[in-house]
């Protein structure tokens, strides 16, 4: 475990209009680790990720890279940093085939000038290699469609994807939101597979189960501030339930029984 | 490497089947549908000389013209938007060049460059509508073809007291752009240069990439960082030149130019690329799909004539075409995507 995080948050605080989506957040991430940001709907944890990559600036505090003040300007501007966001739709598209998406926006081509044309060779080569080593076995044609995957497959291409690009900060917004249990395991081995290689991983979920079975670092938001901050095996099950569910009033309210 | 190859041919890796490869070809459903359709007007209008060298020129000319704005329609359609404004820059760009070397004499290559830029304007008008006003492109194109109708008409009749103009001679425009051999117009070559590019563009070009993923899912794409609207602009300039170019064709092959003329075009062309295999609401589609969609339109209309039926009835049948031809898409589509599911 690394002493410096290689992406953290130091109070920072984002306001929109009169509404205080954020107030006050500290959250690091260290390289190797993972970490849940657990909340409610509307706790502030989509104005969090858009924050740490690059599409909301806050509007106090800072953002340290490898312990450095920085500013993201753009996705782009965190994307140089190394930071790669896997969206709830997973940002793959059905239609089209499991290489192009792969390559969407980061093309492989050869020759130049006009006859400058798309690799399809090595780009399908590259996809299918990086695919299957997620642990994607059933993936068999780089020209197949992606809407022939599952949900799971596509966040492992999603995931492929993002590491391929050098992604060495990984968020994952909800990954297994709208899976199956078996499909939700293909997810966490994959995170656990990242984190093995070291990757700094920020997982957001609903989940008790999936964060527990994965997470190093917990942040439990509530109306946009952090009401808890702990690491790994400080907390029972229950008190995590319970944090999620209803926050501090919840908790506050059991022990005054 | 080796150890790849050697995993991807293990028997535990499900292997694909030639029918299901057969159908992930997106364009299969509109080649059945041309083959059986030309089998029909060969056997019904056979006869009346459906198949001989005319017969055949009549459809292709007919496709050739459609298809040159069909083939960007087709790919605009693809990347989520529609342009209905094509109708009038044809009318507009034959106008042009009648009222220009018709009216007042001015050489025809100015001419020509002029109603080129006129498309290059209406494209770009159409596409910074489209990205400013986050307006659906259908009411924008629809309102720039309005706009531009009545704008040619005026203008035309102010200037010249008609809205029909004549040309004495075309010059050197004549055999580049109404040359015929046997029953063939020089048009067929023109489309199948517009084949060629937007195949190359389909795919060999990151362009063509962008473009399938600004229709299946824009968000998606723009994170991806692909320039979302610069491809828009990309595809509403290249579709009105192509309108544009269609009418400066028509009025050096007729030899006049007509500022009323061309609304046909703005709902055939969406109609070849949909009975093509495109998608409608976008991302997905492909050039031979099109081009397969202009000759089903071209054997449909021309074929009618060779079977000696009233062809009052000819927008019926393209119309009952349509609704089986969307409806055999989807069915194609939907078996394709859940193929691979079901394996699991």
């Amino acid at each position: 475990m690394s002493v410096v995080p290689i992406i953290s948050l130091d109070g920072v605080s984002r306001v929109f209009g009169n509404n205080r989506a954020l107030d006050n957040v500290s959250f690091e991430v260290f390289p190797g680790e993972v970490h849940c940001l657990l909340g409610d709907n509307g706790a502030g944890k989509s104005t969090l990720i858009k924050i740490l990559s690059g599409v909301e600036q806050p509007t106090r505090g800072t953002i340290r890279f490898n312990g450095e003040a920085v500013a993201f300007r753009s996705p782009r501007d965190a994307q140089t940093y190394g930071i790669g966001t896997v969206h709830q739709d997973v940002g793959t598209i059905p239609l089209i085939s499991v290489s192009r998406n792969f390559f969407l926006g980061n093309e492989l081509t050869r020759g130049w000038g006009p006859f400058r044309r798309l690799d399809h060779a090595n780009a399908n080569r590259i996809a299918l290699e990086q695919i299957r080593a997620m642990g994607i076995r059933r993936v068999v044609d780089a020209d197949q469609l992606v809407g022939t995957m599952s949900g799971g497959e596509r966040q492992a291409l999603a995931i492929a994807r993002a590491l391929y690009f050098g992604a060495k900060i990984l968020i994952l917004d909800e990954p297994t939101a709208a899976l199956g249990v078996k499909e939700s395991k293909i997810v966490i081995d994959l995170i656990k597979k990242a984190r093995a290689e070291g990757i700094a991983l920020v997982f957001i979920t609903h989940n008790a189960t999936h964060a527990l079975t994965v997470g190093d670092r917990f942040t439990v938001l509530i109306q946009g501030r952090a009401a808890s901050r702990f690491l790994r095996g400080e907390k029972t099950r229950e008190e995590v339930l319970n944090l999620m569910a209803g926050g501090e009033q919840f908790e506050a309210a059991t022990h005054g029984d | 490497m080796a150890v790849m190859e050697q995993t991807l041919q293990s028997p535990s890796a499900p292997t694909i089947s030639p029918v299901e490869r057969l159908l992930r070809i997106s364009w299969i459903g509109p080649l059945a549908a041309a083959i059986v359709i030309w089998i029909f007007f060969a056997i019904v209008g056979g006869a009346g000389g459906f198949t001989t060298v005319a017969g055949t020129a009549g459809w292709l000319n007919t496709a050739a013209e459609l298809g040159i704005i069909a083939i960007p329609i087709g790919l605009l359609m693809i990347a989520g938007e529609f342009d209905l404004s094509t109708g009038s820059v044809v009318g507009a760009a034959a106008i042009t060049v009648a009222l220009g070397t018709g009216f007042y004499g001015i050489p025809v290559a100015y001419t020509i460059l002029m109603a080129l830029s006129l498309g290059v304007v209406v494209g770009c008008f159409n596409a910074f509508l489209v990205s400013r006003t986050k307006l659906p492109s259908f009411i924008v194109t629809l309102a720039s073809n309005f706009i531009l109708a009545g704008t040619s008409l005026g203008v035309s009749r102010l200037i010249s007291g008609s809205s029909n103009v004549s040309i004495k001679d075309a010059g050197w425009a004549e055999p580049l752009l109404s040359t015929k051999w046997y029953f063939f117009n020089i048009s067929v070559l023109w489309y199948l240069l517009a084949i060629l590019i937007a195949a190359w563009v389909m795919r060999q070009t990151r362009l063509g990439n962008w473009i399938l993923a600004t229709g299946g899912n824009q968000d998606a794409a723009r994170r991806a960082g692909v320039p979302v609207n610069r491809v828009k602009l990309i595809l509403f300039i290249w579709t009105a030149v192509s309108a544009a170019f269609v009418g400066i064709m028509s009025a050096v092959m007729y030899n006049q130019g007509n500022a009323a003329q061309g609304q046909g075009y703005v709902f055939q062309t969406a109609i070849a690329a949909v009975i093509g295999g495109v998608l409608l609401t976008g991302g997905f589609g492909s050039v031979i799909g099109i081009v397969l969609g202009t000759f089903i339109y071209g054997i449909v209309s021309l074929g009618l004539f060779y079977t000696g039926w009233p062809t009052d009835w000819l927008q019926t049948f393209i119309g009952s075409l349509l609704v089986v031809a969307v409806l055999t898409n989807n069915l194609i589509r939907q078996r394709a995507l859940n193929r691979g599911k079901k394996t699991s």
